[in-house]
């Protein structure tokens, strides 16, 4: 009897480690880009005017989102909406970061990137810089942007990518999230990627 | 009796014009839910409403101002494989018994040059003119950034 009291503990031990062992995959609901895109890599000037790099995000979640500060519509929205994710976090929010880059750098002075961002979420950051600086990070993930004509009044619009970029704790892409994106979603994939 | 038949029938037409009226109507338009999105320094901000058409016919908006700013002109923003831009909308038609919502992401009207500093909480006046000359003037509450919808 005693044998079989000892095979049974040593099977349920067994099945408990097995368990435990086996890494339940993640299931995402923005659009998985692991390995498709360059880690988190450049050199700009922060809202702050200090240099800026990769190395001053590690151990922070990053949504990366290229826009500038005269997008009166969609750039706000988007800001909103990530700034709704940071309130649904809560206090898990202090390890995840907005950062905006803008692709119009001749008016996105940092300290109106500064007001602007952080207009939207405290802890935000803008990033601008030398037109080469900001276009070798635009290259980097594909992302297509061009300053239209200018009008009488010499405003201009310029067009950009419309996706969220979120990069983990080490900088590696993981996903991106579409104007299609609920703020759940991104919630959800965020809390998932603090977690691992 | 004939003055009579033809005194009715007079009535009776007058009585029926109304289907065929001038299209002056000042309830024809009504204008709600009127938000805009505070911005900082002098960035152009979108103004946000709702427009509905109780008429018998398409309407249109072809102009809109406002006391509070320099330029006001309605946009609509556009997404293409992935890439964002913004167009202009001279004219905005609404249907027959039907509605348009400026809203975000969508339509907007952008307002450019504010004459003096705004804040969330404030009324922005504005006139909108449509194309049967109706002109309806409302209030755009100014709103946090953070403002959704």
């Amino acid at each position: 009897m005693a044998i079989f009291r000892q095979s049974f503990f040593f099977i349920l031990i067994c099945v408990a480690l097995l368990t435990g062992c086996s890494n339940k995959t993640p299931s995402w609901q923005l659009d998985d880009v692991q390995g498709h895109l360059p880690d988190l890599k450049f050199t700009l000037t922060s809202d702050t005017g200090r240099t800026a790099s990769e190395q001053d995000y590690r151990g922070k979640i990053v949504m990366l989102y290229f826009g500038y500060t005269h997008c009166p519509d969609v750039c706000p929205i988007t800001m909103a909406r990530l700034a709704a994710v940071m309130q649904k976090l809560g206090t898990s929010a202090d390890n995840v970061r907005i950062v905006f880059v803008s692709v119009d750098p001749a008016r996105d002075t940092p300290a109106l990137l500064h007001r602007y961002v952080t207009a939207f979420d405290p802890h935000a950051s803008g990033l601008t810089g030398a037109p080469d600086q900001i276009e070798s990070l635009a290259k980097r993930y594909r992302v297509a942007y061009e300053a239209e004509k200018k009008n009488a009044n010499g405003n201009y619009d310029v067009t950009h990518s419309s996706a969220v970029y979120i990069f983990d704790k080490d900088g590696h892409i993981r996903l991106l999230a579409t104007p299609n994106s609920t703020i759940e979603a991104i919630v959800h994939d965020v809390q998932q990627l603090l977690q691992s | 009796m004939k003055i009579s038949i033809c005194a009715a029938l007079a009535c009776s037409l007058i009585a029926a014009t109304p289907a065929i009226a001038a299209p002056h109507q000042s309830a024809a338009i009504q204008v709600e839910s009127g938000w805009i999105r505070w911005l900082p320094g002098d960035l152009p901000a979108a103004g946000y409403l709702t427009i509905r058409n109780s008429s018998n016919w398409e309407l249109a908006l072809v102009s809109e101002e406002s006391p509070e700013y320099r330029n006001v002109m309605l946009h609509r923003s556009v997404e293409k494989n992935g890439v964002e831009h913004m167009e202009m909308v001279p004219r905005l038609t609404i249907p027959a018994h039907g509605s348009v919502a400026i809203s975000p992401g969508n339509y907007h009207l952008m307002l450019m040059h504010a004459r003096h500093a705004l804040h969330p909480g404030d009324d922005v006046h504005m006139t909108l003119h449509f194309s049967d000359g109706e002109v309806v003037k409302t209030l755009l509450k100014v709103r946090l950034a953070t403002q959704l919808n």
